[in-house]
Formats: structure tokens, C-alpha cells, sequence
């Protein structure tokens, strides 16, 4: 087993690629520049990378990036498909391949423009012979905010959960967002905004819901010796975890809780931390259920009180969770894939370069990925040395 | 191509639950190691892990364990609003489904029916048990 106070992993370059709404630049073209910015903070360039963790970016994801970025016969080779937790899943198994000194330089990398290209439909079902052709699609059940819908409207029956405090997330991340010049959506937002905003699939409204823009982005990971060479102050990757449940919404095992239990479990435990030491937390957020079961499988909350612990802004700029503190996929950007951008805003608020939405004094901070239909889990923990 | 070609609906593992359809009747398998019931259909037991399991017949009441009432149009064949449900059979097992007819709420009891369709086997929907 690793040492990892001997063989700590760090985070030593995150960057965006270009965000909202992207006209002069494609995915690849975009991955290129945020690779490139992330790999300048941590004094390399492409070709110091030795490992490469991307999906997302048509078949084959690590190949057709890799190619498209000139990096050929990497060591290490990785296209995890966990949706939107794939990238905290990158950095554990890139923490791993590290310590184990099977690749030294790591570059997780996404980039989408489903914005300008209009690629997202909510026809998920497939009409193909497949379990989900045969049992889910011919229900309707939009994709995935469908399955979300289910999955909040059952934990409103049984904990009795709000509408209305399922929107103060949606206004705890508006309020991050208007200290962000980068955000997509800045404009002032209340809980009842939320509450009249069409409704879609109950009991979630429009407003529930993340973005569809452009984004995406990049980080650089590598070992104790490699990090002195970074022009900007590293992070330490402390604990990391993942896990997934079902595929379609009738198999999920409980509707209340999710693969983050797993995930988060192991990340805390390898991090050796407790909920309390943690001074901000970015989780998924996808739907606004997503945060609120996020922070119950984490442990921040007892399961079912994560309504009343998200009450009274305690995760807008000024309580005492800081969450979605780059306005998040609700109000910042979401390009899909949200989960390289969750560590990217970590890496800075770790960095103390988050500007007006800098979280006072943050040692310690968390990346929780959600993918899928709430199938799957990644959580990273992470701390300025 | 004639009906005597016809290709059974279904893929080779859920043939015997299509055709079963046809009839409204709704199978899902028991394992005859452990008793469990599962559905959908697999070959194996997913309890007790038993190669076998056998076909039964479900008896058609269920509870509502979740639902959502959709209010977009997503394609073509859909009509919003309607409502998508996860019910419990009482054997066990969960199925996504559609409720059709009443006002339900999670938590209600169901019972089967079943929607005709054109060039599809029928579909098992569920309807809420008066009273």
C-alpha cells in the first residue's frame, strides 16, 4: 500500500477552456487551450505528459485527444465512462497510476460545445432491442431530468423535503455566480423565482436545472519531485473515491441515496479528514436534488436532513458550507460534463485566486462528480499544503 | 414476410415476457433455490446467484414508490402531460411504468392493465385501485 505522506500527488496546473457560447473554436481546439494554460502553470508542457484521462470527445476520447494534442505512446491511457463523476474518477485512478510511478505527468482534459451545436435532446430512451428500448423508453421518461424528477419526488415523500428548499440551492449558487465575471447567468435570483419557473417534470422547474453552454477544462497532476517545477503554488490530491449504482431508474437500489455514499466514504477515509475539517465542497449540481442528496451521502447532513441543512443560505457566500462557490452548473456553466470544472474551481479556491468569490482562508476542499441518471459517483479531497 | 417467420418481440432472454404480453399477462421469474422474485428478466438469480430461474405470473398489484408527471413534449408519440412512475409489485420487484387514469399519489396501490400498440407487443401500464 502507498505511502501517501511519502508519495503525495498533486494538482500542479487547472484551467477553463473557453466558456458559454463558442463560435471560433471546436471541442478539440478548446481542449488544446485549456491543456495548454493548465500545463504552463505547472511549468510543462505537452510534452512532458505521460498520462492521459479524457472522455467525452467522440469514441475512443483518450485517443482522439491525445492524437489531436500531438501526445502519442502515453504510458497510461484512460476513458473512463462515469459521466459526469469520470473526472474525479480520472484524478483517483491518476493518483494511483502516479504513486505507482506507472505514468508521472497526467492531463485530465474536456471540452463540449452542445451549446452552439444544440446537441443535447431529452429522448433518451433508445428504441433498440436493449433492456432500456424495451422497459424504459416507451414511458417517456425524459433524460435525464426525468429520473431526477423521480428521484426528488420520492425523497419528498419520505423525508419531507421542499420545492422550496430544493431552490435555495438554485439562489445559494446565483449568489456565487455574481461573484464570478465568468458565469453564464448573473442576474438577481429568489426562491420563488424558482418556484415560478415552468415546471418541467415534477416536481423540478426550469430552474432546477443546470445550463446547457460550451465549457470545459484541464488539469495536471504529478508526483512530489515533478510539482517543484510548477509556476503556481500546488494542491494536494488527499483522498479519492468513486462509484456507480444503476442504469435504469427502477434499479436504482434506494431512489434516496446514491453511489456518493461509496465514493465519498472512501475519499474521506483515505483522506484521513473529517465533514468538519472540509472548508468548501463543490458537488454536481446537475438538478438541485443532486447537491442536496450529495451532501447527505457525504455526510455532511444525516440522511433526509438535507433540507433543512441547506436552509438559511448555509451554502451561499457567507455560510458555513460554501458550495458551488463558482456559481456551479446551475448559474456558472455546463457543458455536459461538469466534473474537470468542479476541480478546477477547487484548485483555485485551494490557491486563494478565486477572487471575489475567494472562501476565507480554504485548506481543505471537495469535487463531487455525479454522471448518468444519478448512477455514478466520483469524489476528490484536496488541500493547499 | 409471412406470420409463420414472423420474429418472436424481445431479445432471447425476454422473448418468453413478450409473448406472455400478448396473453396481459405479466411474468416475472422466481428463483426456485431462494424464492426471490426479480424483474427484468435475467437468467440468473441476482439473490442467491442460482443459474435458474423460473417464469411466473405476476398478480398484478403494486404501489406507487415514485412518479413525476411529465410536462414536455420529448417526441413525437408523447402527449404531455402524463405520468411516469416506479411502482413495487408485491411480489418485490420495481418497474418503470405509466399511470394512467385518477389523480395518484406515491404511496397509492395500483393495479395492472395494459396499452395496445400498433406493431409492439401490449404494455403493462398500472391504474389506481379505487378506494
Amino acid at each position: 500500500m502507498n505511502d501517501w505522506d511519502k508519495n503525495p500527488v498533486y494538482i500542479v496546473g487547472a484551467a477553463e477552456a473557453p466558456l458559454g457560447e463558442v463560435h471560433d473554436h471546436t471541442e478539440f481546439s478548446m481542449v488544446a487551450v485549456a491543456a495548454l494554460e493548465a500545463l504552463a502553470e505547472a511549468g510543462m508542457t505537452l510534452k512532458d505528459v505521460d498520462g492521459i484521462f479524457v472522455n467525452y470527445m467522440g469514441e475512443e476520447g483518450s485517443v482522439q485527444v491525445g492524437e489531436y494534442l500531438g501526445i502519442f505512446e502515453p504510458r497510461y491511457a484512460d476513458a473512463t465512462d462515469l459521466g459526469g463523476a469520470a473526472f474525479e474518477a480520472f484524478v483517483h485512478h491518476a493518483m494511483m497510476a502516479i504513486a505507482n510511478k506507472r505514468c508521472e505527468v497526467a492531463l485530465v482534459a474536456y471540452a463540449s460545445r452542445q451549446r452552439t451545436l444544440r446537441a443535447r435532446s431529452m429522448a433518451g430512451g433508445e428504441r433498440q432491442m436493449t433492456i432500456k428500448g424495451q422497459f424504459e423508453a416507451p414511458y417517456g421518461l425524459p433524460a435525464p431530468i426525468g429520473y431526477y424528477a423521480m428521484i426528488a419526488a420520492r425523497h419528498m415523500y419520505q423525508y419531507g423535503t421542499t420545492s422550496e428548499q430544493l431552490a435555495e440551492i438554485a439562489v445559494a449558487a446565483r449568489k456565487w455566480a455574481q461573484m464570478n465575471p465568468k458565469a453564464w447567468r448573473r442576474g438577481p435570483l429568489t426562491v420563488d423565482d424558482v418556484l415560478q419557473s415552468r415546471m418541467v417534470s415534477d416536481p423540478l422547474h426550469s430552474l432546477d436545472c443546470c445550463l446547457v453552454t460550451d465549457g470545459g477544462g484541464a488539469i495536471v497532476l504529478t508526483n512530489k519531485e515533478r510539482a517543484r517545477d510548477a509556476v503556481k503554488k500546488p494542491v494536494r490530491v488527499i483522498g479519492a473515491g468513486e462509484s456507480q449504482t444503476h442504469w435504469h431508474v427502477a434499479e436504482m437500489p434506494d431512489l434516496t441515496v446514491s453511489a456518493g455514499v461509496v465514493s465519498g466514504r472512501e475519499a474521506f477515509a483515505m483522506a484521513g479528514i473529517s465533514r468538519s475539517d472540509v472548508d468548501f465542497v463543490q458537488p454536481y449540481d446537475s438538478f438541485t436534488i443532486t447537491v442536496l442528496m450529495a451532501l447527505e451521502d457525504l455526510g455532511f447532513c444525516a440522511k433526509g436532513e438535507g433540507g433543512p441543512f441547506v436552509e438559511g443560505g448555509r451554502l451561499a457566500p457567507g455560510g458555513s458550507l460554501p458550495a458551488m462557490t463558482s456559481g456551479g452548473g446551475l448559474s456558472y456553466n455546463h457543458p455536459g460534463a461538469f466534473g474537470v470544472q468542479l476541480l478546477v474551481e477547487s484548485v483555485r479556491q485551494l490557491r486563494g485566486e478565486a477572487g471575489e468569490r475567494q472562501v476565507p482562508d480554504a485548506k481543505i476542499g471537495v469535487a463531487h462528480g455525479v454522471g448518468g441518471m444519478f448512477s455514478t459517483a466520483g469524489t476528490v479531497v484536496m488541500a493547499r499544503e | 414476410m409471412s406470420d409463420s417467420e414472423k420474429q418472436p418481440y424481445g431479445d432471447p432472454i425476454t422473448y418468453p415476457f413478450w409473448e406472455a404480453a400478448e396473453r396481459h399477462e405479466l411474468l416475472i421469474q422466481r428463483c426456485p433455490e431462494c424464492g426471490s422474485y426479480q424483474f427484468y428478466p435475467r437468467p440468473f438469480c441476482l439473490a442467491c446467484n442460482a443459474g435458474k430461474v423460473e417464469w411466473v405470473k405476476a398478480k398484478g398489484e403494486a404501489t406507487i414508490y415514485s412518479m413525476t408527471t411529465v410536462r414536455v413534449q420529448i417526441a413525437p408519440q408523447f402527449n404531455p402531460p402524463y405520468i411516469a412512475a416506479v411502482v413495487q409489485l408485491d411480489e418485490g420487484p420495481r418497474m418503470l411504468t405509466s399511470i394512467e387514469g385518477g389523480s395518484p399519489r406515491i404511496g397509492d396501490r395500483v393495479k395492472l392493465a395494459w396499452r395496445e400498440r400498433e406493431d409492439e407487443p401490449p404494455l403493462p401500464v398500472w391504474t389506481p385501485v379505487e378506494g
